[in-house]
């Protein structure tokens, strides 16, 4: 029906509006590694780099905490806790990303400033604000995977002298793969097109460099901070082609998550 | 050491490392929360909600401009997606039902439901903004509509399809047409549930700033007109943190608490219908 369509047609309009890039620089718009409108110079490697290496400090920090948290959650808190605390942790995930962003630029840049080196704003801070805003979301999903295992099995298992953690490594966590694994693409996929979350301290310098505590950027940064400025056609057209590409990135992340590991439950 | 020894050594290491990160993970979280209530509720005064933009350091400044613009935007984005949404999972879940062409619309706003918002945003720019030559606030609220429609749909037909059929069946038995069947019985089996989605929905969009970047733009000043550039709390938000204007941050303060009170009011309410039914 009606969304199909509208897929289909943001797809044709985004590769409609890139044409001009695309042809004017083909190939070389994903290996060029300057940014430079002024010179007709359009390369997106920076932009690409920032994004995958942004999502990858992330991604390292937030997946063993939210694992730490999710089996917390669902085998270790007492009762009282456990459902004050998973609500709040569902209630966090709510929390609009630019509210993230914000408190990164005010809380969390200074501390990066005096404790880390650089200015603050960095890829590092990039990747940790990411880290706290993806958290709440792959808890709250691992928690609830983890929760299907049925409890007959984990009786069983603790019924042979089994400890906690026996029970969590060869009992839960085999049972739960598929879903955790799936909430853990789910989060990367939402962490690379985040806009408002990065932009606040990410600082949009398109520069490749191994120092992780200077400013760079990512696709979506770059969308934010410059599109509202792009004067000349092919400066505009780059744009679309960037954001064709993030779309074509963050579509083939959700589909893996989702059709290899989320098959979703049919009601029978 | 025994082999148990052993064993219960590790399961001691894993469950405190375990307790700690959720230490951690939460104590982030809390501190984010303790930020914004204690910024928001310091910056928080009755100019706020009667005053417009003004000029840093002007005693006089507010967010009257933003909540008014924030509110018809969210509104009309409501007020298209919502119906849209749930007609869209009727058919889902009614007369597409498990069909091929259901199943590839299902599977297609799973994965819109989780796209990168600010590509809606460059795609209402490229289809409303550049042809109409000018920002406005109708090309924001296209863009939220765009992005609130998945959820609204796969909420209501994940509703609709808890629904027994026994009930569908006792009511076609009675000779009910297709449609009344619909209206009279499904919808009000699924109320709560499609209640939900469309607060959950709509909370989402209301802090979605990316799309509106580009698309409603910003303006200093209380405007109603659609048709031109207009203010949304989570633009102002932006503009205003990443000035360098200490009363400007403090505005933003305050734009980011009432917005989060907003939606996590949204959120809140929400689960309420949802277990009040659940309780019955």
């Amino acid at each position: 029906m009606s969304i199909l369509l509208l897929v289909a047609w943001i797809f044709t309009v985004l590769l409609q509006n890139s044409m001009e890039s695309i042809t004017a620089l083909g190939f070389d718009f994903v290996t060029e590694t300057k940014w430079a409108p002024n010179l007709e110079k359009f390369g997106a490697l920076p932009a690409i780099y920032g994004s995958v290496l942004s999502t990858f400090i992330a991604m390292v920090l937030a997946v063993p905490l939210a694992i730490g948290v999710a089996i917390f959650l669902s085998e270790l808190a007492p009762a009282k806790l456990k459902s004050p605390v998973g609500v709040s942790i569902e209630l966090l995930a709510a929390i609009p990303s630019v509210i993230y962003g914000m408190w990164g630029l005010f809380y969390f840049v200074p501390i990066i400033r005096d404790h880390v080196g650089g200015i603050g704003i960095s890829m590092l801070t990039a990747g940790i604000v990411l880290s706290i805003m993806i958290l709440p979301f792959m808890a709250a999903v691992t928690r609830d995977a983890m929760n299907t295992t049925p409890d007959i099995l984990k009786e069983s298992a603790y019924a042979l002298g089994g400890t906690k953690w026996d029970v969590i490594k060869d009992i839960i966590i085999p049972y739960a793969k598929a879903g955790i694994i799936g909430s853990f693409i789910l989060a990367l996929g939402r962490a690379i097109g985040e806009t408002m979350a990065v932009t606040f301290v990410m600082g949009n310098v398109h520069n490749i460099s191994l120092d992780i505590t200077a400013p760079a950027t990512s696709i979506p940064v770059t969308l934010a901070n410059e599109f509202n400025e792009a004067d000349s056609g092919l400066y505009y057209s780059s744009l679309f082609e960037l954001s064709l590409l993030l779309l074509i990135i963050s579509f083939t992340i959700i589909s893996i998550a989702k059709f290899y590991f989320l098959r979703r439950k049919r009601i029978a | 050491m025994t082999h148990t020894q052993k064993r219960i050594i590790v399961n001691n290491i894993v469950m405190m490392l375990s307790t700690l990160s959720a230490i951690i993970g939460i104590g982030f979280l809390f501190w984010i929360l303790g930020v914004l209530i204690l910024n928001g509720v310091d910056a928080l005064s009755w100019n706020i909600f009667s005053q417009e933009g003004a000029p840093p350091g002007y005693e006089e400044s507010g967010l009257k401009h933003a909540l008014i613009g924030q509110l018809m935007i969210v509104g009309v984005a409501t007020f298209f997606g919502v119906p849209l949404g749930i007609l869209a999972g009727t058919y889902l879940s009614e007369y597409g039902q498990q069909s091929k062409l259901a199943e590839t619309i299902r599977d297609i706003s799973d994965i819109m439901m989780s796209a990168p918002s600010i590509v809606i945003g460059a795609f209402v720019y490229a289809v409303v903004v550049a042809p109409m030559g000018h920002f406005s606030g109708w090309a924001g609220s296209i863009a939220l509509t765009i992005i609130m429609l998945p959820i609204i749909l796969r909420t209501t037909d994940d509703m609709l399809q808890l629904v027994p059929s026994t009930l569908r069946e006792a009511a076609f038995a009675l000779g009910a047409p297709k449609y009344k069947v619909i209206m009279q019985v499904v919808y009000r089996g699924a109320k709560a549930g499609i209640l939900t989605g469309i607060l959950l929905g709509v909370a989402r969009v209301a802090g979605e700033t990316a799309p509106l970047l580009f698309t409603s733009f910003n303006d200093n000043f209380l405007n109603t007109n659609m048709n031109e550039p207009m203010a949304s709390l989570t633009v102002t938000m932006f503009n205003y943190a990443t000035s360098p204007y200490e009363d400007w941050q403090k505005l933003g303060w305050a734009a980011a608490f009432i917005l989060s009170m907003f939606i996590l009011g949204l959120n809140i309410l929400g689960r309420l219908f949802l277990l009040k039914k659940r309780g019955k």
